[in-house]
């Protein structure tokens, strides 16, 4: 099935090909470009080319390809980079040098990968769909295969060594099942059913697991203007998260902050597990001057990939930086195509396919029941860093955490810049029950006294604007002293240093020390001795 | 086939007259058998002289152009649009070497046009996310503000956000003339170093001002020059014909290239403009939506690439409209770039050179190109005690303003004197230059002086 191009216009082309299916994915001019048809009339279809459209020319040949636009999923995705379309980087590195030429794909560079596939099932046994046959091992992980689209009775099945691309197993009435399959990206993986359970996510960063914390199956958001950090954190979240797997996608941000990410996490290992951090990742990278289109198909290559790792049983973690790109690939196509906008722009559907893809992360029973999670964690460029423009406003209806970055924080190099008045978690009540049996019965005690103590100095703050922190009271002062010093040494977490990370426990042992000399300190005060001056500290 | 090939040896002349209409800078030509999307064209006016083009948008046979330049005298029935079958390509050649240009590439110097040994898209190609080399390598610009507490590195894209009436201008001739990199002069003949530099929409005062910076360099240059009396659409060409030499120089002939563009704040006005004029729909401040997109593949365009010698170091000069940092060209500038120089009027009027506001300053990948090995151990905590500190004693002016100095305690009146001296003896510099040595050494004294540790 072949036609031609008929216009050009931005990256959307109009090709006079019959036949097409909306979202089919097509193969667009003599380079080869991929695209995706995005509208369809008689006689004419309209398609977003992911790639460069500079240089078409009309006339150009267009072939469909009778697929949606897919991720390849099985072995072998950890420890990759990808472009938006899942195109492997490095090999495209090897096959073409340093720039990405339009129309490369790197394909072929899994097909003469060979596994180890081990069998669960055997000769006759009868398989469900979305139920293993079997598993291989990849790094330190045990990887089910699973039988996607099939059922029925096994007539024949491996054992040993498998090519990436071949069959393990085939069943009776002649279907078979593949080491590795294709998933439309743009549809939810299924699953049997969805729990509403809510386990602590610990993630290194201890303004988040002690006062905003995060579940597993979850989703949080922080919005921040430039230079908030938003990036640091999000890095610092993939490298010390407690979960099986990290997705993190690089979302129209900076080469050179990629380049510094992949050159780290290949020389640190996982708090958790000791093992190299890229074992446990996958990349997923279309940095801002790589093609628009491709950068909205970005996060739906990463969620598939992160669910289907969540449907082996996993616990995967699905980090963005930054959604508002997203959200503005989105209003530029949507601008090519003459759609009516919405608020600033954005198209009225921003916030549906937004509540789509919040709707994606979740705890699971798997098909296979298997219980997995996928927390999804995005950040946010709000323009001027002002949070009522629309992409934070449409996020903040479906999240269920917000971390609030904020600028005066930032300029004063409190990192991470989360404020904390401003920002909140819904898990809260479900987490700190965990935590208070898991780590310490007073978890839950010491967060509402620290909470208090840090509302009461923004009071004081007030107060001391007009009359100076020598016209306060003493016990106001000291307090003052103590929440600087849980400012700067417990909500204060310098990325380059030891203090990167923080388990719960060494989080508990800081702030119960904290509040615990504050008490000795208040006492002695009441005593009327003079409350020990501790390490001098700087009210900033 | 070569693209030179392409733009001399056509079987037949692929020429059109067929114009449907014309709005201000944009034709609409029908009847087009064959165009390519951003196809460069030649426009021939009635009375024979020549204008650059290029295509926007294909629709069937009617082809939307914009025209480089002005458009006056075109007409209906005698204008003439020649298709030359290739992208808008920059001639690269050692030869381009210490020469001036103007925004179509045409020389300014009077010398002739060198002979390109290729020929290469304007808009470059994107670098691919791993063959990046992260930057590390410290550049000393002389100047203590970026150098002590914002630092540059090789391979950083750093822009400087401005007002109007703010010496940007002095900030980047100093940069210009002391920055050093690795001992050696960054400006200088036979060190490896080439400045690109790209004057947008520049009022001649100031061209001459940066012609005089250039001249004194001494070392290898090439300039793009498009003043404020020149085609607006230049704008859009000259930094990308900038950004394709740079990376001619840097990649492919292993030099270090420092490009200074400047005023950013043109290049998106233009952009607007035209956008405006291809009645699209308009986004923040009327600025386009894709603008981001846009300023992106000009500013990722800075870089290192592994196993190869060279770089290019970017540094944009941004003047902030009514001195807003959220105006959306700062704001987002600021996202793109690996941190901000941020200038503020209040520091100018108090004498200071630089006036460099440290606080909203920032320099991302300053982490890994200080300390052991590329400036100084201690340097990492030098700055945090300085930021740290000074930070404090900015936050006391606002108290001091309320209260008076009178009523306030003896430790806070030492963080007001501290920040003081700050400014007056670690930003501010005047023409001197300082080695990133002296500038630790001072801001230590400094430190010590106040009772501080670091």
């Amino acid at each position: 099935m072949s036609g031609r191009i008929i216009g050009i216009s931005g990256p959307t082309v109009s090709v006079d090909l019959a036949g097409l299916k909306l979202y089919e994915r097509v193969v667009v001019g003599e380079a080869g470009l991929m695209g995706e048809v995005v509208r369809l009339e008689r006689g004419r279809a309209v398609v977003q080319v992911y790639e460069n459209t500079r240089g078409l020319a009309i006339g150009e040949p267009v072939v469909g390809t009778g697929t949606q636009l897919t991720a390849r999923l099985g072995p072998g995705l950890l420890r990759q980079m990808f472009d938006g379309l899942q195109r492997p980087l490095a090999a495209m590195h090897q096959s073409q040098g340093p720039f990405l030429l339009p129309g490369g794909t790197g394909a072929g560079t899994t097909a003469a990968m060979k596994l180890r596939f081990t069998p669960t099932k055997s000769r006759g046994d009868a398989i469900r769909v979305g139920e293993s046959v079997g598993y291989v091992d990849e790094g330190a992980f045990r990887h089910p295969i699973l039988a996607v689209d099939c059922e029925g009775t096994i007539d024949e099945i491996k054992d040993g060594e498998i090519g990436l691309e071949e069959a393990v197993a085939a069943l009776t009435d002649g279907r078979r099942v593949f080491a590795c399959h294709d998933w439309p990206v743009r549809l939810p993986r299924p699953y049997r059913r969805k729990l509403s359970r809510f386990e602590p996510l610990t993630t290194g960063q201890r303004c988040i697991d002690f006062l905003f914390p995060l579940a597993r199956g979850g989703s949080a958001i922080f919005p921040g203007g430039f230079g908030t950090g938003k990036t640091l954190l999000e890095q610092s979240i993939a490298k010390f998260a407690e979960v099986d797997i990290v997705v993190y996608v690089g979302c129209g941000e900076r080469g050179n902050e990629m380049a510094e990410m992949l050159d780290d996490f290949t020389v640190l290992s996982d708090p958790w597990s000791k093992r190299p951090l890229m074992e446990r990742t996958i990349v997923v990278v279309n940095t801002s001057n790589m093609p628009v289109a491709a950068r909205e198909a970005s996060i739906y290559t990463a969620i598939t990939m992160a669910e289907y790792y969540r449907d082996l049983g996993y616990n995967v973690l699905l980090l963005a930086d930054s959604l508002s790109r997203w959200a503005e690939a989105l209003r530029e196509i949507s601008a090519a195509l003459e759609e009516m906008p919405g608020e600033e722009g954005y198209p009225t559907y921003l916030g549906s396919r937004m509540a789509e893809f919040f709707a994606r992360a979740g705890v699971v029973e798997t098909l296979d029941g298997r219980i997995g999670s996928l927390t999804v964690l995005l950040s946010i460029s709000p323009p001027g860093g002002d949070f009522s423009e629309p992409v934070t406003q449409a996020c903040l209806r479906n999240t269920g955490a917000f971390f609030m970055l904020d600028t005066s924080l930032a300029h004063r190099r409190h990192f991470p810049a989360i404020n904390w008045f401003q920002s909140f978690s819904l898990y809260e009540a479900d987490v700190v029950a965990q935590l208070d049996q898991q780590v310490a019965a007073e978890w839950g005690a010491l967060r509402q006294r620290t909470r208090a103590l840090l509302q009461r100095e923004e009071s004081l703050r007030e107060v001391a604007e007009i009359v100076g922190t020598e016209g306060l009271q003493e016990a106001d002062r000291l307090l003052m002293r103590t929440t600087a010093r849980i400012r700067q040494t417990f909500l204060a977490q310098n990325a380059y240093t030891e203090d990167a990370f923080s388990t719960p426990a060494q989080t508990y042992q800081k702030i119960r020390q904290l509040l615990d000399e504050h008490q000795a300190a208040s006492e002695r005060l009441e005593r009327g001795e003079s409350p020990a001056h501790d390490a001098e500290v700087h009210p900033s | 086939m070569t693209a030179t090939a392409a733009y001399t040896t056509r079987l037949s002349r692929h020429s059109y007259s067929t114009l449907r209409s014309i709005q201000g800078p944009l034709l609409f030509v029908e009847k087009v058998s064959d165009a390519r999307m951003s196809e460069a064209v030649r426009i021939v006016f009635p009375d024979g002289h020549e204008a650059a083009g290029e295509v926007l948008r294909i629709e069937g046979d009617t082809v939307l152009i914009q025209v480089i330049g002005d458009s006056r005298g075109l007409d209906m029935d005698h204008t003439e649009v020649v298709f030359t079958d290739s992208v808008k390509r920059a001639p690269l050649s050692p030869g381009v070497l210490n020469r001036t240009f103007g925004g179509s590439f045409q020389p300014l110097d009077g010398l002739p046009m060198f002979v390109p040994e290729r020929w290469a898209p304007v808009s470059g190609f994107p670098l691919n996310p791993v063959a990046r080399e992260r930057p590390q390598e410290f550049i000393e610009t002389g100047l203590s503000c970026i150098d002590g507490l914002n630092t540059l590195v090789k391979g950083q894209k750093l822009p400087i956000f401005s007002c109007a009436g703010l010496p940007s201008s002095a900030i980047v001739a100093s940069v210009l003339a002391h920055a050093r990199s690795g001992g050696v002069n960054v400006a200088g003949t036979g060190s490896g170093s080439v400045v690109v530099f790209v004057a947008l929409g520049l009022a001649h005062h100031e061209y001459a001002f940066y012609r005089q910076t250039l001249e004194r360099l001494q070392g290898d240059f090439v300039a793009f020059i498009n003043l404020a009396r020149d085609p607006v659409v230049e704008r859009l060409l000259a930094p990308r014909f900038g950004l394709s030499v740079a990376e001619y120089l840097a990649f492919e002939q292993g030099r270090d290239v420092l490009v200074v563009i400047t005023d950013m704040t043109n290049y998106c006005d233009a952009l607007r403009e035209v956008s405006t004029a291809r009645e699209e729909l308009p986004g923040r401040r009327g600025y386009p939506g894709y603008l981001y997109s846009d300023l992106a593949s000009l500013y990722e365009r800075a870089g290192r690439i592994k196993q190869r010698p060279g770089s290019v170091t970017l540094l944009p000069v941004v003047t902030m409209p009514e001195d807003d940092i959220t105006h959306p060209i700062p704001d987002l500038t600021g996202y793109i770039t690996e941190g901000q120089i941020v200038l503020s009027r209040e520091l100018h009027q108090r004498g200071i050179f630089p006036p460099v506001d440290v606080l909203p300053s920032l320099s991302r990948l300053m982490q890994r190109g200080i300390g052991k090995g590329h400036t100084r151990e201690d340097h990492r905590k030098i700055a945090n005690a300085l930021y740290m500190h000074y930070a404090s004693g900015r936050d006391l002016r606002r108290l001091e303003a309320i209260v008076g100095r009178e009523s306030m305690g003896d430790s806070d009146k030492r963080m007001l004197d501290f920040a003081e001296a700050f400014e007056r003896e670690i930003v501010h510099q005047g023409d001197a230059r300082r080695g990133i040595g002296e500038t630790l050494d001072l801001s230590l004294a400094l430190l010590q002086k106040f009772g501080l540790s670091a």
